[in-house]
Order: C-alpha cells, then structure tokens, then sequence
C-alpha cells in the first residue's frame, strides 16, 4: 500500500460547524493543517447591486439579511452613511434609541455567538441558556418593530416609530396557566422600556451563569488557550476589527474612538485581551455583554425621563404623518413624491462605519445625485476575519480549526453580501 | 466622520508634495488619487512614514463609473411623457443580455477604492486609483503593503474584472465556479443571463439561459429642482427643526 503523508479533506459547505455554507478546503498532514483555503460565495446575493437599482430606503430591509445575528447595526451604517450626504440630524430621543438597540443587537450576536460555539466545542448546556435570554430580546424587537429578526427599523433621519407603551404579555393556554403564566407576565406589566430594564437588571446574572460554565472549565481552557493566537501587528495588518482586534490587544473601538450616536455620553469601558488566542477573544466578547448591558440602562434612563420625536420633521426626505397629509396639501405631495420616487441624494461619496458586534461594518455610498445610490459598497468584518483563516489555522490541529472559526464568529451572510 | 482632516491633509502635501490630488468635502473624508504607476509606492509611504502611519487598509471595493450622472426620466423640463414612461428606457442594470449601453468617457471607467485607518494618528483616509485602459482594466496589487488587500482585490477582480498585477492568487471568491462575466460591472444586467434549475430527466443541474424580464418600478431621476438647492435644504433643516421643537413641547 502507498504511504499517503498529505491528503485534502472538504470542510463543509453543510457542516454543523462551519456556522452557515463555508466550504473549507483544508490540506491535511495526519491531524495537521498545512494549508486551509475556505471558498466563500455559497450565500452571494449581490446585495451591493441590487442596491443599486432601488431608491435609497428600500435597501435598508436588505442590510438586515446581510449580518443576520446583527440586523440592527447594519442599518445604522447605512443610514448614517445617507444622512452624511443628505446633511441631516435625527432627533435626540431616535439617537438614543438607536445606541439602545445597537447594545441590545450586541447581546443577541454575543448570546448567539456564546452558545454556538459552546456547541461546536462540546459544552450544549450553554446553547438553550443562551436561547432563553435571546427569545426576551427578540419580544422587545417584535414589540417595537413588528418583526423578530428582520426589523427594518431604522431610517435616514431617525427611526420607524417610537417605543410602545404596552409590552404584550402571554395569554393564558392549556400549556401556560396559572403560576407558570405569571411568571412569563412578571416583566411584561409595563411599557416596552420597562421590560427592557428588567431584562437588562437580571441580565449580568446570566452572564455569570455561563462564565460558570465555561471561563474556568477544564476542557473550555485545553480547546481554547493557545489556540489561534494572533499578534497586535497581524490582526491590524489582516484587517482585523473588533473583537478579534482587541482581543488581540489593539485598544480600539469606534464607540470611543470614533463616536457616533449617544456614545459619546455612554460611561462604559472597553475589554482588551493579551494572548490573542481564542480563550482572549471570548472573555473580550463576555466582558463586552456586561458592557453593554451598562449602556443599555443609561439609555433607558434617558429614554423614560425623555418623551418626544423619533423621526426628523424634514419633509423632503422624511414621508409625513397620515394625520398630516389629510390636512396639509404640501405634506400629500411630499408623501406621494417619496413613496413613488424616493428622494435625491446630492452628488458626493462617504464612509460610515459602526461598531458592530462582529468588528468595523462600514458603509461606502456613492452617490450621482439621483434617487437610487450609484454604488454602495459594505466593509463586512467577518470577510477580512475568514481572510486570515489560512494564517490562523496552518500548524493546528482538525479540531483546532472548530475552535478558530467559531470564535471569529463569522457569519456569512455578510462574508458572502 | 472626518477626523483630523487640515492635520492630514497638512501632512500629506509634507510627505507627498504639494501637487497631490487631494479633494475634501466639507464633513467627508478627504480623498487622495494616484496614478497606477505610483499606486504602491504611494502606499508604502502612507504605512511606514511615521507622520501618517496607516496601519490599516480596512476596505478596498471597485467602481464602474460607466453611466455615471445618467437619469432615465428626464425632469428638468416639462414632458408629455408620465412617470410611467420612465420605466422602458435602457438605463444601468435594467437591460436584457446583449442589449449593454454604450460608454461614454471611456478612459476613466474602473476604478479602485480604498479606506485607511491609522490607529496612531486617528486619521481615514480615502485613495483613488483609476484603471487605464478599459477593455483590460489593470491596477498593481497592494498585498505586500496591507495584507487584508488579498481578499478584497479578489473581491473586485470577480465583481468588476479588475485585474491586480502581483496579486498571489488571484482567483474568483464570490461567484459560482465556472461563473462568466463581471456582475457588478454596469453593462451586465441585473437579472443575471442564466439561470440554474435541476433536470428532473438529465438528473442533473442545468444551466439556461434567463426568461424573466428586466422590470424596474421606479425610474431613475436626478432631482435638480428647487427642493435639491443647497440653501433650500438648509431652510427646510431649520423648518424642520421648529417642527421638532414645537411638537416636544
């Protein structure tokens, strides 16, 4: 029989644990990585040109699908990157709702992320914990927005419409009565925001719930510390952004860098690792879920002691009220202008980038003055993550590879556009 | 987001010369253009001078400026045809296969865009880089500069047919194996010009070419009424302001 030193093995496109359609072509030498090359575009729907034949609000359903675990965020770039070109400012109160909900998206992507890779390295308790806290999340959004997921709630001069007053509550049910219903209703006896602030009092428990699981889990540490590591100089020269960057040991965040929104009024601190191994990145990632829950309260705050508009009253891009255009002739014909038409963007080109959960999302929009952007372009972070795979992954273990990508946390929705 | 933009813009003429091609809209990033020929260069300075110190290269995507400022309706002046009309003209990605547009200014279509960041300075910076010739669009590569270009010079390469001289391994990444053509180029239409189904007969998955028909809702305009002036934007912020205030009251 010959002696077979290096063979190729396919990891993936329908893998449990490549975390969506990669296609991972890793050369083998026995258990060893000598090269990994992953295929990416499983998922490619062209986002960026179908942008291109749409007027500008119509592509913000699209930046939900992009990073399906972040919907919230990638909205936010997009419609900041309009509002740059436009020149307009939303209201206070949409700007903290918009800070809210890009902490509470952090949490969801952070609960998604923890439990899923978890799983991919052996710990499934942690999986359906992570579930519970992210199904809370997701009332709130289907509270707020209309939809679980995919919300489409943010526009260019504020948001779709303010927080409800009522949270809905469970309805009783041959399966949910007595006791049982009332302790699903304990939070949900007041306003969206009320339930929120519960949600986010009781939330660091949880968190320490799976740091008990986990940080000093035997098995968690043998599979995770060492693994992956990447240098300073390496995460900024692959393009690496945040987690993945500051658990490398880069102190960078555009929340305090570069801040956008109410960030600049948050009181929160940024958590930097030192190895730059996996183990670095997921107590980055944990850390930040307590961070954010620390936002998430300011902003509640604010919010409830705060009533007032969520969305600009500038009528050449923001469609009136119904209540408006029944009794201001100018206001009908602004509405049918932009529900037929759309509004022009002037002529120019801009960046903006967010801090999203996964790293630097950025948003580069060129416009030729028309009603439709001429080309948009979306900076994903987990693309320029996947990039390194071949880097991080050579000289590792298979099983090892698991470990890598589960804490990119790479989604490919994004990677894929 | 312009952070730092007289400090840059000052340190770059240091670096670069005083007769560089630096624009910067007011509230926008300041954006450099470069020849090809000084494409690498250029950037090597931009990472290794202490100055700048661009350490990063966080995006890189392709243009096509073909059709670039080119409406589908026209509405600078009175016209007897509707809005409707709008929605037949051959205007960018609503064409069938074969039916492309002409270019108009040909020596000036694709172009590479790239983002910097330095860490040191807080600064972004834009660069600009204009393939010369069309039919074979060619750019020097800047992996050996920044090392996260590899993916995205592929990216670029199989949306828009950029080719990057020096590239490692320059091969398609989003598209289909065995794809052809440039999709994101502005003369490939939007409805693809195949479509993939399984044969239930061959047992196998074919390719044929597309049946559906491009269908556009809405026309692409470019506004340049009164509503679009400058001054009049601001006075409708300012409006709108006193709206907002008034309805907080």
């Amino acid at each position: 029989m010959a002696d077979i030193n290096s063979y190729t093995i396919n990891f993936g496109p329908q893998h449990p644990a490549a975390h969506g359609v990669l296609r991972l072509v890793l050369e083998m030498d026995g258990e060893t990585v000598v090269r990994a090359d992953p295929h990416v575009g499983l998922l490619h729907r062209a986002t960026e040109k179908l942008a291109e034949s749409k007027p500008f609000n119509q592509t913000i359903g699209y930046m939900d699908r992009l990073d399906y675990m972040s919907m919230m965020c990638n909205e936010h770039a997009y419609v900041r990157a309009i509002e740059n070109l436009l020149g307009i400012e939303p209201p206070l109160r949409a700007q903290y709702i918009r800070t809210m909900f890009d902490e509470v998206t952090r949490l969801a992507n952070h609960l998604l992320w923890i439990g899923a890779c978890g799983l991919d390295l052996g710990a499934m308790t942690l999986f359906l914990y992570a579930f519970r806290e992210r199904e809370s999340i997701f009332d709130v959004w289907e509270a707020t927005t209309g939809a679980r997921m995919h919300a489409s709630y943010y526009r260019p001069g504020g948001v779709y419409r303010d927080l409800p007053e009522r949270m809905p509550v469970h309805k009783e049910s041959p399966w949910t009565k007595g006791k049982d219903l009332k302790r699903k209703n304990e939070w949900r006896e007041g306003s969206v925001l009320d339930f929120i602030e519960a949600f986010i009092k009781d939330f660091p428990s949880k968190v320490d719930d799976y740091e008990t699981l986990l940080t000093n889990n035997r098995i968690w540490k043998q599979r995770n510390v060492g693994i992956g590591v990447v240098s300073p100089e390496r995460a900024l020269q692959l393009g690496f952004s945040g987690p993945m960057l500051r658990g490398s040991g880069v102190e960078w965040d555009l929340r305090k860098k570069n801040p956008y929104a109410m960030y600049p009024e948050m009181d929160f601190d940024i958590p930097v690792g030192v190895n730059g191994d996996c183990y670095d990145r997921y107590l980055v990632r944990v850390e930040e879920m307590r961070q954010s829950a620390r936002i998430i309260q300011q902003c509640v705050d604010w919010l409830k002691a705060n009533p007032g508009h969520v969305m600009s009253k500038n009528f050449k891009v923001i469609p009136p009220t119904r209540e408006e255009m029944k009794d201001d002739m100018e206001a009908l014909i602004h509405h049918f202008k932009l529900f037929t038409e759309g509004y022009c963007v002037p002529e120019g080109e801009t960046y903006a980038a967010v801090e999203a959960p996964k790293g630097e999302f950025g948003c580069y929009l060129v416009s030729d003055g028309a009603n439709k952007p001429f080309r948009a372009h979306f900076r994903a972070p987990g693309f320029a993550h996947l990039s390194s795979m071949d880097e991080m992954a050579k000289g590792h273990m298979l099983a090892d590879v698991v470990a890598i990508i589960s804490t990119m946390d790479i989604v490919f929705g994004e990677v894929d556009r | 987001m312009p952070m730092g933009t007289p400090a840059l813009a000052a340190a770059l003429k240091a670096r670069l010369g005083e007769d560089i091609k630096l624009s910067s809209p007011p509230g926008q990033l300041l954006t450099l253009e470069v020849a090809p020929a000084h494409w690498v260069e250029t950037a090597r300075i931009l990472r290794d001078d202490s100055s700048l110190a661009f350490e990063q290269m966080t995006d890189l995507c392709g243009l096509d400026y073909l059709g670039y400022g080119r409406d589908e309706w026209e509405t600078d002046d009175a016209t007897r045809e509707g809005f409707s009309r709008g929605i037949d003209s051959l205007g960018p990605g609503r064409f069938r296969w074969r039916e492309l547009p002409e270019s108009e200014s040909a020596e000036q279509r694709f172009a590479v865009v790239v983002h910097l960041l330095s860490f040191r300075h807080n600064w972004r910076l834009r660069l600009r880089v204009f393939a010369e010739d069309e039919g074979f669009p060619m750019v020097p590569s800047l992996v050996e500069i920044w090392n996260s270009a590899n993916w995205y010079e592929r990216e670029a390469f199989d949306l828009l047919g950029i080719v990057f001289e020096g590239h490692p391994d320059l091969r398609r990444i989003l598209t289909d194996y065995g794809f052809t053509g440039h999709p994101f180029r502005k003369d490939f239409p939007l409805i693809g010009n195949v479509t993939v189904r399984y044969d239930e007969e061959k047992r196998r998955v074919v390719y044929e070419p597309v049946e559906i028909e491009p269908r556009v809702l809405v026309p692409r305009v470019i506004r340049d009424d009164s509503r679009y002036k400058a001054d009049d934007i601001d006075q409708a912020a300012e409006e709108a302001a006193d709206r907002d205030a008034a309805s907080t009251e």
